[in-house]
C-alpha cells in the first residue's frame, strides 16, 4: 500500500512539473543554505582545529608574567617542576625575533630558545638533520634548527643541514630542518611560518632579551592526565609566587580547541537556525499547494472513497505526496549544495566537503516539514464525505 | 440481499426540511435485476447513496447481505463498499490520470489483493468488456462508451455482491447505451444482482422489476417479462425476513404494488 502510494505521489508530482518545482523551491533554498553554510563553517573550523592540533594540544603552556619577583630559573624548571609526580617532561621556550640572513636573502623569524626535550612535549617534526642535543646546551653552541619555509625562503632550498645562517649578525650552523607546514591556517594563527630553534643557553647569551630565567615553558602530563598536571602546576606556581594569581598563566591547548569548538558549534547553530526558518517557509508552501491539490482532486478522492479507500489510505496518499515533495526538494537542494561546494573548493583553493551530519539533519528536517505541513491537507482529504466529494465539480 | 425497512433520509435546507426518503421499504433478492425509476429530485440519488453505503439513513434499517449498515463506521463502510458494491456512475468517474488498467486495478489494491492475482483479474475484467487491448489508455483517450465499459470492468474486478448503476447510459448515445445494457444483462445472467437507477422508462423496463420513487416515497412495480425467460434460477428465499416480500418470486400480475409508500 505504501509502495502504491509512493508511486501515485511521484506520478502526481510529475504530472504538474512546474508547480511541483515552484513548491519545492522553498525547501530547495532552505536545504541549500543549510547545507552550504554549515559545511563552510565546519570546513573552516576543521582547518582551524587542525592547526591548533598541529601546535600541539597534548601540552600545557605556562607563561610567567611577573618580572619583579624572582623568576623561575632553568635549574628550578628541570629539577622541581619536572619533579612533580604528574609531569612527564618539560621544555623551556623563550621567544625572540631574529633577522635571518643568507648571502642574498633576509627574513624576520621567530626564534625559540629551548632544550632537547622540546620534541617530547610539543609537535616538532624534523624532515632532515637532528634537533638540539645536550652538548649543544652545555657548550652554548651556535647551532640552529630552521623551519622548512624559512630555509626555502632565505637560502632557496630545503636541504640545508650543515650550512650556515646568520641570525642577528651571528653565524649559526644549521643542524636540522623541521617539516613543511601542511596546514595553511597555521601561518594565520602564528603570523608566520618562519621559525628557528636555538639552544636555551645560546639564546640566554646571544640575544638581547635572553637570560637563564624561564619566562615560558611547555609541560606534558603523565599518561595524558591533563587535569591533574594542570592542577599540580597551578599549585606549584601559586606557592612559588606567594598566591599571586596574576603572576603566571597556565594554558592547556585542548581548552583552546574546546572553545573553538563551542564557537563553531554556535555558529553552525545560528546558520542552521536561519536556514531552518527558510525550510519552514518552504513547508508552508508545501502545505499551501497540498491544500490546492486536495481541493482540485476532490472528485478523485470521492471516487477512491466510493470504490473502498479507507480514510487512512487517502490520508497516507496525500501525506506521502507531501513528504515526497519535500524530500525531492531536499535532494535537489543537496545536489545544488554539492555543486556549490565544488565551485568554492576550486575558487577558494580549499578542500571543504559536505558535512555528513548536516545532510542527515537536512533530510530529517525535510521529512519533518513534509509530515507536519502535509498532515493538515491529508486529514482534510481523509475526512471528506464520499457523497460530497463525488458531487464536487 | 437488500432490505430497506422504513428508511428515512431528511435534509435541512436552511429552515426547510426535505424528506428525500420517506419510510422506504424495499426488498431485493440475490440475482435480481432491479431498476429504480423516478424523475429528478425524487430521491433516487439519496436512495442510491444509502444503498451504496456512501451515506447513512436518518432512521430505519438497511441490511446488505444481512449486515446492518447503519451501525457501521465510515472505515467499515469503506470496506463494505470495497468488497460488496460495484459502482457504475453516469459520469463514469474514472480517475483521469490513470490508465484503464490502473483504474480497474484500484479497488483490488484497496482490497489488498496480491500483484499476480490483481493482474489476472484486471485482465479478465477488461477482456469481458472487450477493452483489454486499450488497457494502456487514459480515460480522455477513450469514448464515453469505452469509459463506461472500463467502469463496469472496475466494478467486476472486485467481484461485488451488488452492482449499483446510477444512470449508466445517461451520458451515452442510444446505440452505446444498448451496448452497456447488454453487458448488464450478461452480468445478470451470470447470477449477479444489479440495481440500476434511471429516469428513462425504456431503460428501466429492461430490468426484471422496477421500483418507482416519487417525492421520497417508494412503490414497487413488477414487469411481466417473457423476454426474461433466461432468469430460470430461483431467487434466494432465505432473505425474506421483512414480511413485505411475498414468497412467490415471480408474480403473475403485470404491475403489482408492493411495500413502498405509507403516507
Amino acid at each position: 500500500m505504501i509502495y502504491q502510494s509512493i508511486k501515485m505521489a511521484i506520478k502526481s508530482i510529475l504530472s504538474n512539473k512546474m508547480r511541483s518545482f515552484l513548491t519545492m523551491l522553498g525547501v530547495i533554498i532552505g536545504v541549500f543554505s543549510l547545507v552550504v553554510l554549515v559545511s563552510l563553517v565546519s570546513g573552516a573550523s576543521g582547518k582551524i582545529t587542525g592547526a591548533i592540533n598541529e601546535l600541539g594540544t597534548d601540552q600545557i603552556d605556562v607563561y610567567v608574567n611577573d618580572t619583579d619577583a624572582k623568576g623561575i630559573s632553568y635549574n628550578e624548571l628541570i629539577t622541581d617542576i619536572k619533579g612533580l609526580s604528574s609531569i612527564e617532561n618539560v621544555a623551556p621556550q623563550s621567544y625572540s625575533v631574529g633577522i635571518c640572513m643568507s648571502r642574498n636573502e633576509s627574513e624576520r623569524s621567530i626564534v625559540f630558545g629551548t632544550t632537547p626535550t622540546l620534541p617530547l612535549v610539543t609537535n616538532v617534526k624534523l624532515e632532515a638533520g637532528r634537533f638540539i642535543m645536550n652538548p649543544d646546551m652545555d657548550n652554548h653552541s651556535n647551532v640552529v634548527v630552521v623551519s622548512h619555509e624559512l630555509a626555502v625562503d632565505v637560502i632557496g632550498r630545503a636541504d640545508v643541514v650543515g650550512e650556515s645562517l646568520r641570525i642577528n649578525g651571528r653565524e649559526y650552523t644549521i643542524i636540522g630542518v623541521t617539516e613543511k607546514q601542511s596546514n595553511p591556517m597555521m601561518a594565520l594563527l602564528m603570523g608566520t611560518n618562519y621559525r628557528a630553534y636555538v639552544p636555551f643557553t645560546t639564546m640566554a647569551r646571544a640575544f638581547p632579551n635572553g637570560s637563564m630565567e624561564v619566562t615560558s615553558f611547555i609541560a606534558s602530563p603523565v599518561d595524558g592526565d591533563f587535569a591533574t598536571a594542570e592542577a599540580d602546576l597551578k599549585d606549584y606556581m601559586l606557592k612559588r609566587f606567594n598566591n599571586d594569581e596574576e603572576a603566571f598563566e597556565v594554558y592547556n591547548e585542548s581548552t583552546i580547541s574546546d572553545q573553538m569548538g563551542t564557537i563553531t558549534g554556535a555558529l553552525s547553530l545560528l546558520f542552521g537556525g536561519i536556514a531552518g526558518i527558510s525550510l519552514l517557509v518552504g513547508g508552508i508552501g508545501i502545505m499551501n499547494i497540498m491544500l490546492v491539490s486536495v481541493t482540485e482532486r476532490t472528485r478523485e478522492i470521492g471516487i477512491r472513497k466510493a470504490i473502498g479507500a479507507q480514510p487512512r489510505v487517502i490520508m497516507l496518499q496525500f501525506l506521502i505526496e507531501a513528504i515526497v515533495l519535500s524530500l525531492m526538494g531536499c535532494l535537489i537542494g543537496i545536489g545544488f549544495s554539492w555543486v556549490t561546494m565544488q565551485l568554492i573548493n576550486i575558487i577558494g583553493k580549499v578542500n571543504f566537503g559536505l558535512s555528513a551530519g548536516v545532510i542527515i539533519v537536512a533530510v530529517a528536517f525535510s521529512t519533518g516539514v513534509g509530515v507536519i505541513f502535509g498532515l493538515y491537507p491529508a486529514r482534510k482529504a481523509a475526512r471528506m464525505r464520499p457523497i460530497d466529494a463525488l458531487r464536487y465539480n | 440481499m437488500i432490505i430497506f425497512k422504513d428508511v428515512c433520509k431528511t435534509y435541512y435546507m436552511g429552515d426547510e426540511v426535505v424528506h428525500a426518503l420517506d419510510h422506504a421499504n424495499i426488498h431485493i433478492k440475490q440475482g435480481e435485476f432491479v431498476s429504480i425509476i423516478g424523475p429528478s429530485g425524487s430521491g433516487k440519488s439519496t436512495l442510491m447513496n444509502i444503498m451504496g453505503c456512501l451515506d447513512v439513513a436518518t432512521s430505519g434499517e438497511y441490511y446488505l447481505d444481512n449486515l446492518p449498515i447503519e451501525r457501521y463506521s465510515e472505515k467499515q463502510l469503506a470496506k463494505i463498499r470495497n468488497q460488496k458494491i460495484g459502482f457504475i456512475f453516469q459520469s463514469f468517474n474514472l480517475i483521469s490520470t490513470m490508465t484503464a488498467e490502473e483504474n480497474v486495478e484500484l479497488p483490488l489494491i484497496y482490497q489488498g489483493v496480491g500483484m499476480a492475482e490483481r493482474k489476472r483479474r484486471v485482465k479478465e475484467a477488461l477482456e469481458m468488456v472487450d477493452l483489454y487491448s486499450r488497457r494502456g489508455h487514459t480515460p480522455n483517450q477513450m469514448s464515453g462508451g469505452q469509459q463506461q465499459r472500463v467502469a463496469i470492468a472496475r466494478a467486476m474486478a472486485s467481484k461485488p455482491s451488488l452492482y449499483l448503476a446510477d444512470e449508466p447510459t445517461g451520458n451515452l448515445d442510444s446505440a452505446t447505451g444498448k451496448q452497456i445494457m447488454s453487458i448488464f444483462k450478461e452480468l445478470n445472467k451470470q447470477g449477479n444482482t444489479i440495481v440500476l437507477i434511471t429516469h428513462d422508462d425504456s431503460v428501466a423496463c429492461q430490468a426484471q422489476r422496477s421500483i418507482r420513487i416519487k417525492d421520497g416515497k417508494v412503490s414497487d412495480i413488477e414487469f411481466d417479462k417473457d423476454q426474461q425467460d433466461k432468469n430460470g434460477k430461483d431467487n434466494d428465499p432465505d432473505k425474506s425476513d421483512d414480511g413485505s416480500d411475498s414468497a412467490d418470486p415471480k408474480p403473475s400480475e403485470e404491475v403489482r404494488m408492493r411495500g413502498g409508500a405509507y403516507a
